[in-house]
């Protein structure tokens, strides 16, 4: 490894970890606000949401919003599958045999 | 006198600390509930070790980067800098830009885990993840009284660590053998495992509005730069989730008036 990669991953790993790590770090000395604790309960919908709708819509980076994008059609699939199992295995199992299905047939 | 006190503290503790067999049941619980989302994470590291060593970053430093920093689309943001000759710094202000959203979650962790020793905190917060996060804020919001619920976030965070060395160290070991891995279409793993993720989290009309808005602004702001979009998306869903709360709520007391 070289110099310049140790000075990557050490800064990269002090980042990561800072991120992390400071409000766990000072956990038992804060105290949320109200307002900020009722709004706690929206962060994971609406993080994975955003992570997830670029990578369905523009799986190569650019827009495809037709049936014959495969990653939309087994998106479909997947949340129909999640609603009505409401079972994570088999939601995924079902959204995964869709893509590959349907990219085989089509 | 020594002896008694040890004792007693030996006694304490019994009373006190939660039965081995509910710790252990949580960590277990942990593991397989997470199971499925190792599913969706395997393909990203069997890339990201492929990607990595043909992007001229060195095996050591590819793997080293895996261990240490453990976040997946940082390290795949990363190894493309690297190909691109991106000086240092630049690299590490873009993975800090890039994991913001890890402040988000811990924010949401915190009422759960306040009262955790340090050892507790610095290794959940080493092993915060997407997937551990859905996972664990699922457990945390249960109601039962179990005291031993960081073990089942503890689970979570082992089984998403060794399952992503595993797939990495593969994936460098398979490097050039892999020519158009990313063609194989591998990668919608991600998206269709994070819907899995999602659905059990929108459970009332706020939560949905939260989602819809969330998601919506995600393809307003695909314009802005290192995944920042992610974070205006977030803060856009919880505004307009508080909004409807806030609109149900007015709305009830109304009807009931």
């Amino acid at each position: 490894m070289t110099a310049n990669e140790w000075l990557m991953i050490a800064g990269m790993t002090g980042v990561t970890f800072g991120i992390r790590y400071v409000l766990f770090a000072v956990a038992d000395r804060i105290r949320l606000a109200p307002w900020i604790e009722a709004s706690l309960k929206f962060i994971p919908p609406a993080v994975l949401i955003a992570i997830t709708l670029p990578a369905v819509l523009l799986p190569k980076g650019e827009w495809h919003v037709s049936f014959s994008n495969p990653y939309l059609v087994s998106a479909i699939v997947t949340t129909a599958a999640g609603i009505l199992t409401r079972n994570l295995l088999a939601t995924i199992g079902i959204g995964l045999s869709a893509f590959f299905a349907y990219r085989f047939f089509l | 006198m020594r002896r008694d006190l040890g004792l007693f503290y030996i006694s304490n503790r019994l009373v006190l600390e939660p039965a081995v067999s509910s710790r252990k049941q949580e960590f277990i619980d942990g593991v397989r509930d997470t199971f499925p989302l190792l599913l969706g994470a395997f393909p990203f590291g069997l890339i990201y070790g492929a990607v990595a060593v043909t992007a001229g970053v060195s095996l050591a430093a590819a793997m080293a980067m895996s261990v240490f920093v453990f976040a997946g689309s940082a390290q795949f943001i990363a190894v493309g800098l690297v190909a691109a000759q991106t000086p240092v710094a630049i690299i590490v202000l873009t993975t800090f830009i890039v994991n913001l959203r890890h402040l988000l979650y811990s924010a949401t962790l915190l009422p759960h885990l306040k009262d955790l020793p340090q050892r507790w905190r610095i290794p959940l917060a080493f092993w915060l993840t997407d997937e551990t996060f859905a996972v664990a804020v699922h457990r945390f919001q249960k109601k039962d009284s179990s005291s031993c619920k960081h073990w089942y976030q503890l689970g979570s965070s082992i089984a998403m660590y060794l399952n992503w060395q595993f797939w990495c160290f593969s994936g460098m070991l398979l490097g050039n053998r892999l020519p158009d891995a990313s063609n194989w279409g591998l990668d919608v793993a991600m998206p269709v495992t994070f819907i899995g993720m999602i659905i059990p989290f929108v459970k009332t009309i706020p939560l949905a509005v939260c989602a819809l808005t969330a998601g919506a602004a995600s393809l307003l702001t695909l314009g802005m730069p290192y995944k920042l979009g992610i974070i205006a998306s977030a803060f856009a869903g919880i505004g307009a989730g508080l909004m409807a709360e806030q609109v149900g709520k007015r709305t009830r007391e109304a009807l009931r008036a």
